[in-house]
């Protein structure tokens, strides 16, 4: 598959902090890519790098195949982004401030900008927003309008950085049904985020930033495939590992962790001892235990040096 | 992307509430001066002033002159302070470099809605000034006097009040490139209009002091009120050109910086 972004020992510095510290992103075509870290660990800092806001100490980066932030001209047209906050110029209409940024680059004919605009402010659900200035709007309304203005051209690519963010559960999932409803349509989707359930929802292959290192970066799949153990949840652990004599890797209350990776198997042996069982699965990491485990400590936390 | 920063500048309501306000002091002055019948003596107070009295077409002058000295820099350091740091503050200056707008593009159309502005703006002062001046006074467009006391005719007068209005225009560009030039390096817009602001009253304060008189032909304020010259008879160009010069050696080397600074930093905002 063609590769959309590719970056090659990607660094940026600010003065002696080093706030990425040489990636190499890998997103290919037809990806829903969650670039997951904590808050300050260089995401935003990337995301910017991408775009050409902020421009690389070293390192490359091709976007859609050319190397930016030389071919911006040609290629941020075919992207869409949404980055940190929505912002919008509070005295026009999301209608007219749409307008502005469509007509402010290339890529956007005037004939159908019309047109265009309405139907991103339908497919976000703002159709019936009128004339309303944007200082009216609130919070979820202000990042509709962002996806609005990301999602103008039809972009190939989607640059999202924490696009639920201010949205209550219900924009959530609407939003999260667009996103996919666009995958289905072949939009790359590229989503910087910290919320770690939303990217288990959403994607199919993961990074993980720590202190601008990008420490993991694999499918979503493969990171959380099966352990080869099963986990039994049982009101009588003790009599299972009596049972399973030296088979139980771990016992936590009710919930037992076996090794066999057969559900069935273990299932069997222990019904056949007459134990009771509520509860049985294959034991899978979840992409916290695996985020957690690729991370070490918050970059939050400023410690001394040693 | 010109016509896109001319539709925000001018549909912007603080624009339009700028300009007004900057019409307000001039009106004030000439009804003050039709109810109390007390002009300035020749040689006092602003110029123009006490011409006004016998002669209104000359208002449009006495205005420029009067908003001339603090309420027009302000104004424009305000625009051209706002342009690239209010973006910067608002947040969408990424959104347009990653629409891509391009950055010389952009500080390209903001330099020209920024002269849009000193354009509009100091027409409207002269327009609304030769309003009130011919209603409020005497207008007597076939006889108006020079500074040096000959009379002008009236194709003269409106010559050369044009060029006074270009002479002003092309100072407060001056004003602009200082605050378009602050306004790239920093994210916010009240921060670049005290740049350039503090620019001015230095440059003021400077002017009156006997021991700054080896750098006064360099201050950027030192040749704004050679507008007066078009006025005698015959014109005294030496100050004029000389303010021009200065005014187009300042905006080139500002715009350049800009220019440097913007085009290679990280947008962080």
């Amino acid at each position: 598959m063609s590769s959309v972004i590719a970056t090659r020992g990607l660094a940026k510095q600010y003065g002696r902090l080093r706030a990425v510290d040489g990636i190499d992103l890998d997103v290919r075509a037809g990806d829903v890519y969650g670039f997951l870290g904590a808050n300050g660990s260089g995401k935003t800092t990337t995301v910017r790098m991408l775009l050409g806001l902020v421009l690389p100490t070293r390192g490359e980066i091709d976007l859609l195949g050319e190397r930016m932030p030389r071919a911006g001209r040609r290629v941020l047209p075919r992207v869409g982004a949404l980055i940190e906050a929505p912002a919008a110029y509070g005295h026009l209409s999301g209608r007219e401030n749409l307008a502005l940024l469509d007509a402010a680059g290339p890529g956007g004919a005037r004939r159908d900008r019309r047109r265009r605009v309405a139907d991103v402010l339908e497919q976000v659900g703002l159709g019936g927003v009128g004339r309303r200035p944007v200082k009216a709007y609130s919070l979820g309304m202000r990042q509709r309008l962002g996806l609005a203005g990301a999602l103008l051209r039809r972009p190939e690519l989607l640059v999202l950085d924490e696009p639920t963010n201010g949205l209550d559960p219900q924009g959530i999932s609407e939003i999260r049904e667009l996103l996919l409803e666009l995958h289905r349509g072949g939009t790359t989707i590229f989503l910087s985020s910290h919320l770690l359930a939303e990217v288990e929802q959403l994607c199919s292959r993961v990074g993980v930033l720590d202190r601008g290192r990008l420490v993991l970066q694999d499918d979503l799949a493969t990171l959380t495939a099966p352990t080869g153990a099963t986990v039994v949840r049982t009101p009588t652990p003790e009599r299972v590992r009596a049972t399973l004599d030296g088979r139980v890797a771990a016992v936590d209350g009710e919930r037992v962790v076996v090794r066999g990776g057969d559900p069935a198997e273990v299932n069997a042996l222990l019904v056949g001892a007459g134990i009771p069982v509520t509860g049985l699965a294959p034991e899978r990491p979840t992409l916290e235990e695996v985020v957690l485990a690729a991370a070490a400590t918050s970059a939050d936390r400023v410690e001394r040096a040693l | 992307m010109i016509a896109v920063e001319l539709r925000k500048l001018f549909r912007r309501p603080r624009t339009w509430a700028t300009i007004a306000v900057l019409n307000a002091l001039p009106v004030l002055v000439a009804v003050l001066l039709v109810w109390t019948d007390l002009a300035p003596r020749p040689g006092e107070g602003p110029p123009f002033l006490s011409a006004v009295l016998t002669n209104g077409a000359l208002y449009p002058l006495a205005a420029l002159a009067i908003v001339l000295p603090l309420f027009l820099p302000i104004a424009v350091a305000v625009v051209a302070g706002d342009s690239v740091a209010g973006e910067a503050q608002a947040g969408t200056l990424r959104y347009l470099l990653a629409r891509p707008a391009g950055r010389t593009r952009l500080l390209v159309a903001k330099l020209v809605a920024v002269l849009a502005f000193v354009l509009v703006t100091v027409l409207v002062v002269a327009a609304v000034g030769y309003l009130v001046g011919t209603t409020l006074f005497d207008a007597q467009p076939g006889a108006a006097t020079s500074v040096s006391g000959t009379s002008l005719t009236p194709e003269e007068l409106a010559v050369r009040t044009v060029l006074a209005i270009g002479y002003v225009a092309v100072s407060m560009l001056g004003v602009a490139a200082f605050a378009l030039f602050f306004s790239t390096t920093t994210d916010s817009p009240l921060g670049a209009t005290m740049g350039a602001l503090a620019v001015l009253v230095t440059s003021s304060l400077l002017f009156t002091l006997d021991a700054a008189s080896p750098i006064a032909p360099y201050l950027p304020t030192r040749y704004w009120l050679a507008f007066v010259d078009l006025f005698r008879d015959p014109v005294l160009w030496r100050d004029i050109t000389r303010g021009l010069a200065l005014q187009a050696v300042y905006v080139g080397v500002l715009l350049a910086a800009a220019w440097a600074n913007f085009t290679t930093k990280d947008v962080t905002s």
